[in-house]
C-alpha cells in the first residue's frame, strides 16, 4: 500500500521547492529597479529549476511509495498536517512548473514593460502555489494552494492581459472558484466520513460507502473538469487564454489546466473507485465530445492564440479519455499526454507570444509567408506544429497512440471517434502553419520581421529538445511514471466493490 | 477582617474592565473641555490606551470566573472573548477614526466618549446572565451609535442615518422586550439560566414558547443584519461618517452574535430543532440578499454594507449548525471579519478626503498605479472577504462550513460556498478598478500614523491568521465553555 516514505535526503526539498519562489518573491518587494526585478525572477526561478536535479536523482523509480516526505502538524485541532511527498505520478509536473516558469520569465522578458516588478512577484507566488498543488498529501493544504493559486493567476491575466483582459479574467475566477467551493464541500464531507482526517495516504485506504462516493466524486469532477476544461464547461479557457499575457498562456496550458487531470489522478480515482467506474461511460462521452469539438472550433478560428486554446481543448479530451480507460496503458498514456501537450502547448504559446511581441497582431489572416522572413522562427514553429499533431518521432504521438491503446482496450467505439481527432488536428495545424509560413508575404508589415534572437532561441531550446527527447526515448519518461501508475491501477482494482467485467480485464491488463 | 471599601472593591471585580472603559469615557467627556480644537486626537490615543488597559484587565481576569451580581453577570470564557473582539473593534474603530474626523471637521470629544460607551454595552450584552443587563447593555450601545451615526450634524446623510437607524431599532427593541416579556411570564424569571430551566420541563407545544423565541430572533436578526431585517443597513452605513460605519459593522453585529450564541445555544437549546430551522432559513435569505444586492452597487460603502449582510449570513450558518463547533465558528469567524473589514473602510477612509467624497467604488480607479501600498491592502482585504487562501478569511468560512457539514446541514454548507463564490464578483470589482484601470486623476490620499497602524494591524491578522490559525482557533474551542 502506498506509504509516506521518509525523506532520502533528510532535507525539506520539497519545502524548498515551495519557500523558495516565496522567498524570492519578498526579496522582489526591496528592488525598485525594473531590470533587477527581472534578474532576481530569473535567477530564483533558475536555482528552483536546479533544485529539480537533486529531486530526479535521488528518486526512486522502482517503487509507487510517496518519497521525499514531510510532515508536521500544522492545526492540530482539525488533524492538519503540513504534508509533502512526490511519487511517479506528481513528480514530473513538478518539474515541468519550474521549466515552465524559468521560461515564462524570459520570454516576458521584453514583453512585459509596466509594473515588472509586480508581474515577477506573481510568477513566483504562482510558482509556489502550483508546486504546492502537486507535492500536497493533505487534502487541507491542497485546497490553500489550488485556491492560491487564483490570486496571482486572475492579476496576471487582468492587468498584463489584452484589451478585453477584465471579462477573460473575472471568467476564469469566477469558474474555476464555483468548481473549487463545490470540491471544498466534498473535502470537508469526506474528512467527517473518514474519521476526521484530511490525510491523503490515509484517505487512499478507506473504503467509502457507495452513495458517497457518487456525491463526493460529482462534487471532485466539478472542480476537476472546469480546470481540465472537459466540455461543456470550457468556454473560459479560449477567453482566458486569448487574453492572458504569453508567460501566463505559457503557465495556463502547461500546469495549470493539468492540475485537473492531476485532481482526479491523485484524489477521484483512489477515493472513488466505484463512482469512478459508475461515471465512467458519462465520462467518456464527453471527452470524446471535447475532443472532436475542440478541433472542430479550431478549424474555425480566425486568431492565433484563441485556436491553440480549442485544440487543447480537444488534446484535454485525451488525456481525459485515457485516464478514464481505467488501464494501465491508458493512464500512462494519459500522464504522458499531459506533460507532452504542457511542452507542445506552452511551446506554442511561446512561438505566438514571440511573433506577436513583433507584430501586435495575433490574426492569422495578418501572416503569410514569413517563412522566407524568419527561418529560424519558422523551424522552431514547424517543430511544435508536429509535436501538436503528434508526428511518429515527436512527443505527441507517443501520448495519444498510448491513450488510444488503452481506450481501444475497453472502449472501441470511442477510440475510434477519437482518433478522428488526430486527423482533424493534423488538419487544422498544418492549416494554421501553411498560413503563416508559407505562400507569399501578404501583409507588408512582415517584409522586415527581425527572428528570433539568442533570448528566445534559449528559451525554446528546452521544450524542442523535450518534444524529441520523450518522443524518440519515452521510455525515460515512463520509466518514472510507471511503478506509481501500476500501483494505481492495483489500488483502484483491489478497492472496486462490484465490477467483475473490469476486473477481470484490468488483471489481464496488468498480466501483460 | 476586610473594609467595607475592600469587600466592595473585591465584589466589583468582576466587572474591572467595563468600569475602565466607562471611566475613560467620562474622563474624555471632562478633558474634552480643557483641550483645544487642535488636539483633540490627544483623546483618541487617551481612549485607545484606556482600551489597551481594559484588554489587560480582562486578561488578568481570565483565571477567574464565575456568575456574579445575583445571576446577571457571567465572568467566563466565552464572554472574555468577545470582549477582546470588542476591544479591536474599539481599538481599531478608534485608530481609523482620528484622522478621520480631522479631514470631515467634526473632531469633538464626544465622539471617542460615545464609542467607548458603545464599547461597554457590547461588553455587558456579552457577559448578560439576564434579560434585563442585556437589555441595558443593548440599549447603551444603540443609544451610543444612533447619535454617533448622525455626528456629521451638518449633513443631510448623516441626520438621515442616524433617524432611521434610532426609529427603526426602537422598533426593533420594542419588538425584543415583547418576547423578553412574554418569556418572563413563561417563565416567571429574566434568569438565562432560570429560563433554561423552564424549558426543560416546559411543554414545549405551547405556541407562546415561539412566540418568544420568534421575537428575540426578529429583534436580534435586526442588529447583526439579518435578512430581512436588514432594510436599514445600507442606508445606515452609507450615510453615517465612515468611521462610524467601520465600527458599526464589526462591533454591533459582533455584540448581536455573542448574545445569539448564548440565547439560543445556551438557553433555547431544548429548542434546539426549531430554532436551527429558523436560523438556517435567515441564513440563506442573509446570503442571498447581501451578496446579490452587493453585486449591483457602485458606493464603495453600500457594497460594504451588503457586504456585512452577506458576512452575518455565513455567521448564522455557524449558529445554525450549533454544537461546540459550530459557536466556536461563529466565534473565530466575527474575530477575523472584525480584522479584515475594519481594514477595508481603513482603506476607504484613506481615499476621503476633504473636498473630495472618495466613496464610489470608481474613485478607486488607477489606485494601484498611484498607491501601491493601499491599493495593495485592499487587495488583501478583498480577498480575504472573498475567502481566498491563505487569507484568515477562507479559515474564517471554512470552519463555519465544516461545522454546517458536520451538523448535517450540508445543503446549507454548499449554498453558502456558492453565495461567497458569487461574493467573489463584487469584491473582485474594487481589485479590478484599482489595478486594471487607469487613474482618473492624481489621487492624494490622506495618510496619517494612527490609520496606518490600524492598516498594519490589520493586514498582519489577517496573513497571520489565514497562515497559523492554530492558536486562535483553540483559543475559540477553549472559549465556548461558558455557554456549552
Amino acid at each position: 500500500m502506498l506509504e509516506l516514505k521518509l525523506n532520502q535526503l533528510d532535507f525539506p526539498l520539497l519545502s524548498l521547492f515551495i519557500f523558495l519562489p516565496v522567498l524570492g518573491a519578498f526579496l522582489l518587494l526591496f528592488i525598485k529597479n525594473a531590470m533587477a526585478a527581472r534578474w532576481v525572477a530569473l535567477v530564483v526561478s533558475i536555482i528552483e529549476l536546479g533544485l529539480c536535479v537533486p529531486l530526479l536523482l535521488n528518486f526512486d523509480s522502482s517503487m509507487a511509495h510517496m518519497q521525499f516526505g514531510e510532515s508536521i502538524p500544522w492545526i492540530a485541532a482539525w488533524n492538519i498536517n503540513y504534508r509533502l511527498g512526490v511519487d511517479g505520478i506528481s513528480i514530473l509536473f513538478v518539474v515541468l512548473a519550474a521549466l515552465l516558469t524559468v521560461i515564462s520569465i524570459m520570454v516576458s522578458w521584453t514583453a512585459i514593460q509596466d509594473r515588472v516588478r509586480e508581474f515577477m512577484i506573481a510568477m513566483l507566488f504562482l510558482e509556489a502555489a502550483m508546486i504546492g498543488v502537486f507535492v500536497s498529501l493533505d487534502l487541507f493544504l491542497f485546497y490553500i494552494f489550488w485556491e492560491a493559486m487564483l490570486i496571482p493567476m486572475y492579476l496576471l491575466i487582468g492587468i498584463w492581459g489584452g484589451p478585453n483582459r477584465l471579462y477573460a479574467a473575472i471568467k476564469f475566477f469566477l469558474y474555476t472558484l464555483v468548481g473549487s467551493v463545490l470540491m471544498l464541500i466534498a473535502i470537508i464531507a469526506v474528512y467527517f466520513a473518514a474519521g476526521h482526517t484530511f490525510d491523503v495516504l490515509a484517505l487512499m485506504n478507506y473504503k467509502f460507502s457507495h452513495t458517497f462516493q457518487m456525491w463526493a466524486f460529482a462534487a471532485f469532477f466539478v472542480a476537476f473538469a472546469v480546470k481540465v476544461p472537459m466540455f461543456p464547461v470550457h468556454t473560459w479557457l479560449p477567453d482566458a487564454h486569448v487574453e492572458a499575457p504569453t508567460a501566463g498562456s505559457i503557465i495556463l496550458a502547461g500546469i495549470l489546466i493539468k492540475m485537473g487531470a492531476y485532481g482526479f489522478l491523485r484524489f477521484s480515482l483512489p477515493f472513488f473507485p466505484d463512482a469512478a467506474l459508475a461515471w465512467t461511460p458519462a465520462i467518456m462521452v464527453l471527452s470524446v465530445i471535447a475532443i472532436i469539438y475542440g478541433a472542430y472550433m479550431a478549424f474555425a478560428q480566425t486568431d492565433f492564440k484563441k485556436l491553440i486554446a480549442y485544440s487543447s481543448v480537444s488534446h484535454m479530451g485525451f488525456v481525459t479519455l485515457g485516464i478514464f480507460a481505467l488501464n494501465l496503458q491508458g493512464l500512462e498514456g494519459g500522464i504522458l499526454q499531459m506533460l507532452n501537450h504542457g511542452v507542445s502547448t506552452g511551446a506554442l504559446f511561446l512561438a505566438v507570444g514571440i511573433i506577436y511581441e513583433r507584430t501586435h497582431t495575433r490574426q492569422i489572416a495578418d501572416y503569410g509567408g514569413i517563412a522566407a522572413r524568419v527561418p529560424v522562427y519558422a523551424t522552431f514553429l514547424m517543430i511544435v506544429t508536429f509535436s501538436s499533431i503528434g508526428l511518429p518521432g515527436t512527443n505527441g504521438f507517443i501520448g495519444e497512440f498510448t491513450i488510444l491503446l488503452g481506450a481501444f482496450l475497453h472502449y472501441k467505439p470511442y477510440a475510434v471517434i477519437a482518433s478522428l481527432g488526430i486527423i482533424l488536428g493534423a488538419g487544422y495545424m498544418l492549416w494554421l502553419y501553411q498560413r503563416v509560413a508559407f505562400g507569399k508575404i501578404t501583409n507588408a508589415h512582415n517584409e522586415h520581421l527581425a527572428d528570433m534572437n539568442a533570448r528566445e532561441v534559449v528559451a525554446a531550446l528546452p521544450l524542442v529538445i523535450l518534444v524529441f527527447f520523450i518522443g524518440l526515448y519515452p521510455n525515460a519518461a515512463f520509466g518514472v511514471i510507471h511503478a506509481s501508475v501500476e500501483n494505481l491501477v492495483q489500488h483502484v482494482n483491489a478497492k472496486m466493490a462490484s465490477a467483475p467485467a473490469v476486473t477481470q480485464m484490468l488483471s489481464t491488463v496488468i498480466g501483460n | 477582617m476586610p473594609t467595607l471599601y475592600q469587600q466592595f472593591m473585591q465584589s466589583m471585580m468582576p466587572i474591572l474592565p467595563e468600569a475602565i472603559v466607562i471611566i475613560v469615557a467620562l474622563t474624555v467627556l471632562v478633558f474634552d473641555f480643557f483641550i483645544e480644537k487642535e488636539r483633540k486626537s490627544l483623546l483618541g490615543w487617551y481612549s485607545l490606551a484606556g482600551i489597551v488597559i481594559a484588554a489587560y484587565a480582562s486578561y488578568t481576569l481570565m483565571p477567574m470566573g464565575g456568575t456574579f451580581f445575583g445571576g446577571t453577570f457571567h465572568l467566563d470564557p466565552f464572554a472574555t472573548f468577545f470582549n477582546f473582539v470588542f476591544y479591536i473593534a474599539c481599538g481599531l474603530g478608534i485608530l481609523v477614526s482620528i484622522n478621520y474626523l480631522e479631514v470631515e471637521d467634526i473632531h469633538r470629544g464626544e465622539y471617542y466618549a460615545l464609542m467607548l460607551f458603545a464599547t461597554s454595552g457590547m461588553m455587558f450584552m456579552a457577559s448578560a446572565g439576564d434579560l434585563i443587563l442585556l437589555y441595558l447593555g443593548l440599549e447603551l450601545m444603540a443609544l451610543s451609535i444612533y447619535i454617533l451615526a448622525g455626528f456629521m450634524r451638518g449633513s443631510n446623510r448623516s441626520n438621515e442615518a442616524a433617524i432611521k437607524y434610532l426609529i427603526l431599532g426602537a422598533f426593533s427593541s420594542g419588538i425584543m422586550l415583547y418576547g423578553m416579556s412574554l418569556l418572563y411570564g413563561l417563565a416567571g424569571t429574566t434568569n438565562l439560566s432560570g429560563i433554561l430551566a423552564f424549558l426543560r420541563v416546559a411543554d414545549l407545544s405551547n405556541p407562546i414558547i415561539f412566540l418568544a423565541m420568534i421575537m428575540l430572533t426578529v429583534s436580534f436578526g435586526f442588529k447583526v443584519a439579518a435578512a430581512p431585517f436588514h432594510m436599514w443597513v445600507p442606508d445606515v452605513y452609507e450615510g453615517a461618517p465612515t468611521s462610524v460605519t467601520a465600527f458599526m459593522s464589526a462591533g454591533p453585529k459582533v455584540a448581536g452574535f455573542a448574545v445569539l450564541l448564548r440565547v439560543f445555544l445556551y438557553t433555547f437549546e431544548p429548542l434546539r430543532e426549531h430554532s436551527t430551522a429558523i436560523l438556517a432559513g435567515l441564513a440563506v435569505l442573509t446570503m442571498a440578499v447581501g451578496n446579490v444586492m452587493a453585486l449591483s452597487q457602485t458606493n464603495i460603502k453600500r457594497m460594504l454594507a451588503y457586504s456585512s449582510i452577506a458576512h452575518a449570513g455565513y455567521a448564522l450558518v455557524g449558529l445554525a449548525a450549533g454544537g461546540p463547533d459550530g459557536a466556536a465558528s461563529v466565534m473565530l469567524y466575527v474575530l477575523i471579519y472584525a480584522f479584515m473589514n475594519m481594514g477595508a473602510f481603513g482603506v476607504v477612509i484613506m481615499l476621503r478626503k476633504a473636498g473630495e467624497r472618495g466613496e464610489e467604488i470608481s474613485d478607486f480607479a488607477g489606485l494601484g498605479k498611484t498607491n501601491k501600498t493601499a491599493a495593495f491592502l485592499m487587495l488583501i482585504f478583498m480577498f480575504s472577504l472573498t475567502g481566498i487562501p491563505p487569507l484568515a478569511g477562507f479559515i474564517g468560512k471554512f470552519y463555519i462550513f465544516k461545522s454546517a457539514v458536520e451538523a448535517g446541514l450540508v445543503w446549507l454548507a454548499v449554498a453558502g460556498v456558492l453565495f461567497s463564490a458569487i461574493s467573489a464578483y463584487f469584491y473582485l470589482r474594487v481589485i479590478m478598478v484599482m489595478y486594471m484601470h487607469e487613474p482618473k486623476e492624481s489621487i492624494e490620499l490622506s495618510s496619517a500614523p494612527s490609520l496606518a497602524l490600524a492598516l498594519a494591524i490589520s493586514v498582519t491578522a489577517v496573513i497571520v491568521i489565514g497562515i497559523y490559525p492554530t492558536d486562535l482557533l483553540n483559543y475559540a474551542r477553549a472559549s465556548i465553555a461558558g455557554i456549552m
